[in-house]
């Protein structure tokens, strides 16, 4: 299973902080937001998709050709506040 | 070289830290502080208070990152980072960073850069609370661009 995570406005707007995917056919992190999208519809499409939207495996700044694996924790949120 | 890292709900006493900063090494000549504070007014509009959200385990991380970044950069001693997360009132303290090096140059050097990439690559969240309604914050191009005068 790979553990996938939003914050802030992200998690607000899906509704949820954190969902699990199945990793079977899951390489990188565009085929995670694939399987997002599949699983939960368009809207997460284009709330994910969005250009302003960060993203990290296993806690480390990545992009969408990531390499994503079985077990890897997955995030995705907005541009940081901090400060 | 001692660096400390909290992310933390409770507050923190500026006078506490400064002297556990101050203690680390007596060949310590300048110690730089900077403590944010939640401000009661935002783009022009009333604001009440903040809630901060952090991403456990990565935040922290992203903080020693920072840190270790500014060491290799600069002569210092020792870094203190204290990043408070919920809900916090207009007028408290929401980040210290604390920095000591022989010389001042580099302490003053260091804490700059070290709110710059914490403000920029730290993954934290302003939800801002005001009399018309919540809101999340958004990004600052000015930020940015300060963040880039160290690269």
């Amino acid at each position: 299973m790979i553990k996938v995570q939003f914050f802030a406005s992200l998690r607000e707007t899906l509704g949820t902080a954190a969902v699990e995917i199945e990793a079977d056919g899951v390489a990188d992190v565009n085929d995670v937001l694939d399987r997002l999208v599949a699983t939960w519809g368009s809207h997460w499409e284009q709330v994910l998709r969005h250009e302003k939207v960060l993203m990290a495996v296993n806690q480390q700044v990545a992009d969408r050709r990531a390499a994503v694996a079985d077990g890897d924790e997955v995030a995705f949120f907005p541009p940081v506040t901090g400060g | 070289m001692q660096i400390e890292i909290r992310v933390q709900v409770e507050d923190f006493s500026l006078q506490a830290e400064a002297e556990r900063l101050r203690a680390v090494a007596l060949d310590t000549g300048a110690l730089v502080t900077f403590t944010g504070l939640v401000r009661d007014f935002s783009e022009g509009k009333t604001v009440e208070g903040l809630f901060l959200e952090h991403y456990p385990g990565m935040t922290e991380r992203s903080l020693q990152t920072i840190a270790d970044e500014a060491a290799t950069r600069w002569p210092l001693h020792a870094i203190t980072i204290i990043h408070r997360t919920g809900r916090l009132d207009a007028g408290q303290q929401i980040v210290f960073v604390g920095v000591t090096s022989a010389h001042r140059q580099a302490a003053f050097a260091a804490c700059d850069f070290l709110m710059d990439y914490l403000k920029t690559r730290a993954p934290f969240w302003k939800k801002s609370y005001s009399p018309e309604g919540e809101h999340w914050v958004d990004a600052k191009d000015s930020d940015l661009d300060a963040a880039t005068r160290w690269e």
